[in-house]
């Protein structure tokens, strides 16, 4: 077994079987860590000593025959969900010093399955950006290109997997902030369905369409891990009651028969060439493989972008007031309570998150409220049904997950719309609720990754984890490594 | 719809959302929420007359449980995040509110 960049399927059989040990493990991982992070910059806090101790208390006990699910795996948690003692900041200046006093249902449920959570990694401010640029601690870089952006808004996370400094991570995703990044570094990212996962301890960006997710290399990777977090919470009321069933039994490598709906208008709107070549290719690949291709029409997600930085900033403006420098963060001293809220939150906050505020309470505000945040709302409905229909005589929609490969650091971060684009392909998903999930799809010209999306039905989780699994067996990218060079 | 923010508009909505901003974060978000906004016009174009608003992705019913008591996280835990805790009080502590 290679250490560091087994996959967490070989890490938990090794050490469940004694084969190797969890400290050795943890010890492999925390040194790549060392090694690789200045150069990438995917953590904010590395917990080192925590990881350690945990990993010693796994050997000391492992005497059981019923080995947890994700025993010794080390895992990456992004910054923007809670560990009780662990700083946790959402790269905001905001939260800087903020140690939670609990534990997000997540990381909970991947601790109880035995897994060993080395740190937390960077993403852009509140998770708000698609590029870890937004970082108040500065961008993470791409693991297989040093000059450009590993997408975010869980750009570190997916980073500290695809370089071997993590086996794992988790992400969160509100318009594409896990999808997007993985594919950016060539790994696998899967948003569940709305509800599907607890995000109780989850920092709120926009509550009707934040859920979390896992990063994985492989699609077996992020089974295993959503079989340990999907499934109801009684901490977050709108986690669903639906059972979630087993992910990695539902990997039997068969594509046959599936229909996959291609929506290609869309894809006419500005796609890198090189993203639509290797799109199509891995098209005729699950063609090979025995899928049949069908046109679809989603005539509404064109509308994707507006509708979604409508919606996501509208309540963004709602769940960011509660920082108001009394009960936790950073504060302005002033001596007056009014310019100590307006004045620690001018400080507190970074310009893109200031700049979704205010956009976000113009389009709420008296005047303006119908115009855009009741349209927005109304379009969403829209965007919803054109997938149902489409799922009617599909299984599965395709898309790029991306419209370009990773783009260079700088290159957007002056013009917000710009930035905003990236997302064109995913937020259609995140409005309509549906689970999708970003797989490799092959390197465009310089080694840059490229991702291929699948969406599925409401629940689906386990079609969309069988084509991706099904598509690595074909391809194998997932197992190359990045150079970590420029 | 307007497709121009001025400054003063981006300062009201600013106070809206107890934001201060600088004079030059007022010019350039005039301008960028501007563009955005112009952006987002093309969703004016769409027909949604008898079209309900979709305001939550899960259409079920709501959840419900008992209520029953629970413990809460400890005062200190809680307090211990704070900028200025009132030390000893138990309370959060702010700058004077009434004059």
């Amino acid at each position: 077994m290679k250490l560091p960049g087994a996959t967490a399927f070989d890490i938990q059989r090794a050490v469940a079987r004694g084969e190797a040990t969890a400290t050795e493990v943890c010890r492999a991982y925390l040194d790549r860590i060392a090694a690789t992070d200045a150069s990438l910059h995917a953590f904010t806090t590395v917990t080192a000593e925590r990881a350690l101790e945990r990993a010693a208390r796994i050997d000391a006990e492992r005497t059981r025959s019923d080995a947890p699910p994700l025993l010794g795996v080390p895992v990456a948690v992004k910054d923007n969900i809670c560990i009780r003692g662990v700083r946790t900041t959402a790269c905001s200046r905001i939260l800087e010093r903020f140690v939670p006093p609990y534990s997000a249902t997540v990381v909970d449920r991947l601790e109880r399955a035995g897994a060993i959570v080395l740190g937390k990694t960077n993403c852009d401010e509140f998770a708000m950006g698609s590029s870890t640029e937004n970082s108040a601690f500065g961008p993470s870089r791409n693991p297989w290109a040093l000059d450009r952006a590993p997408g975010g808004s869980s750009g570190g996370s997916a980073a500290a997997v695809a370089a071997r400094q993590a086996v794992l991570g988790l992400g969160s995703d509100t318009g594409g902030s896990v999808r997007q990044p993985a594919s950016f570094c060539g790994i696998v990212g899967l948003k569940p369905t709305y509800g599907r996962v607890s995000r109780y301890g989850l920092i709120a960006f926009a509550s009707s369409l934040d859920q979390i997710g896992p990063l994985a290399l492989t699609a077996r990777d992020a089974s295993m891990v959503l079989n340990v977090i999907a499934g109801r919470d009684a901490n977050d009321s709108t986690s669903a009651p639906e059972e979630a069933p087993d992910y990695v039994a539902a990997l039997t490598g068969e594509a046959r028969g599936l229909r996959i709906g291609v929506p290609r208008a869309i894809l006419a709107e500005g796609v890198d060439a090189d993203v639509e070549r290797l799109f199509l290719e891995a098209l005729g690949a699950l063609r090979a493989r025995g899928a049949t291709l069908v046109d679809v029409e989603l005539p509404h997600s064109r509308f994707g972008i507006p509708v979604y930085y409508l919606v996501a900033t509208a309540e963004a403006s709602s769940n960011l007031a509660r920082y108001d420098g009394v009960r936790y963060g950073f504060r302005a001293e002033e001596d007056d309570l009014q310019t100590m809220y307006e004045r620690t939150r001018n400080r507190g906050f970074g310009a893109e998150v200031k700049r979704r505020i205010v956009l976000g309470t113009y389009v709420l505000s008296a005047g303006y409220y119908e115009a855009y945040y009741l349209k927005a709302q109304q379009v969403r409905t829209l965007i919803r049904r054109d997938y149902e229909e489409a799922f009617e005589r599909v299984d599965l929609v395709a898309m790029p997950t991306s419209p370009t490969p990773p783009f260079k650091l700088g290159e957007r971060v002056d013009d917000p719309l710009q930035m905003y684009l990236a997302d064109v392909f995913t937020v259609s998903a995140s409005l309509a609720g549906l689970p999708a999930i970003s797989t490799p799809c092959g390197f465009a010209p310089g080694h840059l990754p490229v991702g291929l999306q699948l969406t599925g039905r409401m629940f689906d989780e386990a079609t969309l984890l069988r084509v991706a699994d099904a598509c690595e067996r074909d391809n194998g990218w997932w197992s190359e490594q990045p150079s970590l060079t420029t | 719809m307007p497709s121009r923010l001025t400054t003063g508009e981006v300062e009201q909505v600013a106070r809206l959302a107890h934001l201060a901003l600088s004079d030059q974060e007022k010019v350039l978000y005039a301008r960028q929420l501007a563009d955005i906004l112009e952006y987002a016009r093309q969703v004016s174009e769409i027909d949604t007359r008898e079209v309900p608003p979709t305001s939550h992705a899960l259409l079920q019913q709501s959840i419900e449980r008992p209520d029953e008591p629970r413990p809460g996280l400890a005062r200190d835990e809680v307090l211990s995040n704070a900028p200025e805790p009132a030390r000893g009080t138990g309370l959060f502590k702010v700058p004077r509110v009434i004059g």
